[in-house]
């Protein structure tokens, strides 16, 4: 490798940069768009589910039991109804997701002791949201049957009877329980792939297709020289991208960084070496801008999205998918950052990743520089 | 004096044609070798071999001492190839195209400065340094692509239809770049599809199918051009070629784009039999004059000499 023809081509890819200005306006604006669009779009928290009520008894203890459902975070009791007919027409046309049917004698049956049937209509489209609904629901009635009971032991001469069991449970990482602290370092990750991959997938191409690449070839450049060159300048820009991401996930989102920035920042520049090298992988071998930077996105962003744990779980999924997700890099650097951000986690510990994620750096490398041929064919 | 090129037994085939067949010539330092021949004919097949940029099939190079074929890396540095598609960064000013190629090559930067101020100043670019070679005129990109490719004082230039579509000045100035350059016994390999191109050049060798027809200096090569060659532009050339084809004095007659292309003894003396012929028969025309060869008339002449069928 010789200095100055490595320099030549670092100098020549800045003013190539430099000069394209609607590239350069994408490097900036794709990053912030898309921390936007995930970090708000993604979230697997379900609040807020709507709710219709129709009370056919209408008495002082219903409306105490409904009030319980406006008061929980979970639920947002829409609209009030006064006939079935509404309470359907409202679940087809998706204005509620949930609803509760109150019976006529709510109240009489509750004194008598007997049970009480209370109706809920849960739209199960989403399974999800229709589980949540439903264990939510259960909860609020819980907590209702709970008082209910202990007020009669009360007024029954019991005093303070506490359940006999319950579950103390603190949450660590993640003390408020927020999907965002948990999804948007992943979106950080995401980005960083399709970014990194899709700013090399042009170089090589771009050259194949302005017919440049044809004197190029014919001169003493090496194909390490000519990597290395080319990634040079995308690598500082996929750190500032890297910088900025990171930046909004702690001051915009309030994701909580607790780990070591070195640490942080070793496995940042393992990860974009993995995805410049992949993409430019991918632009020697298409030799077209467009096919190329295609290849690329589809090469990192569904396998950085669906195999490394980012929506899924990797160890819920099913064994033969599990062993796949080995072979995806994302999936050590979506372990590494988010234990970085949320867990703090120091460098032993996330040794093994590390050291994946570098022998990925190195393969793809030695397989990016073997593909490029000085040749035309 | 060794040979700064040289080819044996050159082969190259792409599926369905032998682009390349069992070529061999020499170029010398100092000398301009022309490969001459209309398109298909091998001739940038040819030079992308010899400048180490593509894989021959079989047979050997040689290029400025170094075994192009086994080591094409270590030739690289002595070689200065411009493709058709010159390798100009259209993004890149003239300077920044002009310092790109010195880095690439290493060349330093005391010598750069001086060195290529004198090709800018050949070139008539020196006003241009600072816009970018996108924005340059036709000639003007083929004049700065011949500056990149000079700034390394290369020992062989090898040069793809260098001239195709350029202007007459920028020919001119191209020319003096070349000619001025064989003082640094530079060897110069270009082809060209141009008769009055190739005439400048030293040796030429006519390429046929991929293989070398003739290789003689442009002087012998237009002997085979007996007589003159006249142009008849037409309406009906396949009538005209018909109809003139076999007539006396006439040794060949060869279709064109717009009319035909008659070989004949002598120009003088056939012009107004021809002309009283064709108005005999009724034939249209709109001009009937003696025009300087092409490559295609030579062309024709060549191979029907090769076949033994002259007309």
């Amino acid at each position: 490798m010789r200095w100055h023809r490595l320099a030549a081509i670092v100098r020549k890819e800045i003013l190539q940069i430099r000069r394209d200005l609607p590239s350069l306006l994408i490097t900036v604006a794709m990053p912030l768009l898309l921390m936007l669009g995930f970090g708000y779009g993604v979230s697997f928290d379900i609040r807020h589910i709507p709710v219709y009520v129709y009370d056919r008894e209408s008495s002082q203890q219903s409306q105490d039991f409904l009030k319980r459902f406006q008061a929980s975070e979970y639920f947002n009791v829409m609209k009030t109804v006064d006939n079935y007919q509404a309470v359907i027409q409202a679940l087809d046309a998706g204005a509620c997701r949930l609803a509760i049917v109150i019976p006529v004698n709510f109240s009489e049956q509750l004194k008598t002791g007997g049970p009480v049937s209370v109706q809920a209509l849960i739209d199960a489209t989403d399974n999800n949201t229709a589980n949540v609904s439903i264990s939510y629901s259960e909860a609020v009635v819980q907590t209702y049957n709970q008082q209910i009971q202990l007020e009669w032991l009360q007024r029954h001469g019991q005093a303070r009877l506490q359940p006999p069991l319950k579950v103390d449970a603190r949450t660590w990482f993640n003390e408020d329980l927020e999907s965002t602290a948990n999804i948007v370092p992943g979106v950080v990750a995401i980005i960083m792939a399709v970014i990194g991959s899709f700013l090399t997938s042009l170089t090589i191409a771009r050259e194949w297709e302005r017919g440049t690449m044809e004197q190029l070839v014919s001169t003493p450049v090496t194909p390490l020289e000519l990597m290395v060159g080319k990634l040079v300048p995308y690598f500082v820009i996929g750190l500032l991208d890297t910088a900025l991401c990171a930046g909004m996930a702690i001051w915009w989102f309030e994701v909580p960084f607790r780990g070591q920035w070195s640490v942080f920042f070793l496995s940042c520049t393992l990860f974009l070496i993995v995805v410049l090298s992949l993409g430019y992988f991918v632009s020697v071998v298409a030799k077209s801008q467009l096919a190329a930077s295609q290849a690329a996105l589809i090469a990192t962003f569904l396998p950085a999205f669906l195999l490394s744990g980012f929506i899924y779980p990797i160890d819920q999924m099913p064994a033969v998918i599990q062993v796949t997700t080995h072979l995806i890099p994302a999936r050590y650097f979506m372990t590494i950052i988010r234990d970085v951000f949320l867990k703090g986690t120091s460098l032993p510990l996330l040794l093994d990743d590390l050291l994946a994620l570098a022998l990925f750096a190195v393969l793809l490398t030695i397989l990016a520089t073997r593909a490029f041929q000085k040749k035309l064919s | 004096m060794s040979a700064a090129i040289s080819t044996s037994e050159l082969t190259k085939r792409f599926p369905g044609v032998l682009a390349v067949d069992r070529l061999h010539f020499e170029v010398h330092p100092g000398e301009i070798f022309g490969l001459v021949g209309p398109d298909g004919a091998g001739k940038t097949t040819t030079l992308r071999m010899v400048a180490g940029v593509l894989t021959p099939d079989s047979g050997s190079a040689t290029v400025a001492g170094c075994d192009i074929i086994h080591d094409p890396e270590a030739a690289k540095a002595h070689i200065s190839y411009m493709p058709q598609r010159f390798g100009l960064y259209e993004d890149l000013t003239v300077d920044e195209n002009i310092h790109f190629y010195a880095d690439v090559f290493g060349v330093p930067r005391t010598n750069r400065e001086q060195r290529s101020r004198q090709l800018l100043d050949a070139a008539g670019m020196d006003q241009f340094r600072t816009r970018l070679a996108g924005k340059l005129s036709g000639g003007m990109k083929h004049k700065l692509g011949l500056v990149c490719a000079l700034i390394h004082r290369p020992r062989v230039i090898l040069l793809d239809e260098p001239t195709n579509g350029v202007d007459p000045v920028s020919r001119r100035d191209f020319w003096r770049i070349l000619y001025s350059l064989l003082q640094e016994r530079i060897a110069i390999l270009m082809s060209t599809a141009y008769l009055d191109e190739a005439e400048r050049c030293h040796r030429v060798a006519l390429l046929h199918q991929g293989r070398i027809l003739f290789c003689e200096t442009p002087a012998e090569l237009k002997t085979h051009i007996r007589g003159a060659v006249l142009s008849v532009i037409s309406p009906e050339p396949r009538r005209v070629r018909a109809a003139l084809g076999g007539a006396e004095g006439v040794l060949n007659a060869l279709l064109v784009g717009d009319g035909v292309h008659l070989v004949v003894d002598d120009a003088a003396s056939r012009i107004p039999e021809l002309r009283t012929r064709m108005q005999a028969a009724a034939l249209p025309f709109d001009r009937l004059e003696e025009v300087a060869p092409t490559i295609e008339d030579l062309f024709v002449a060549a191979t029907s000499e090769t076949d033994g069928s002259r007309t």
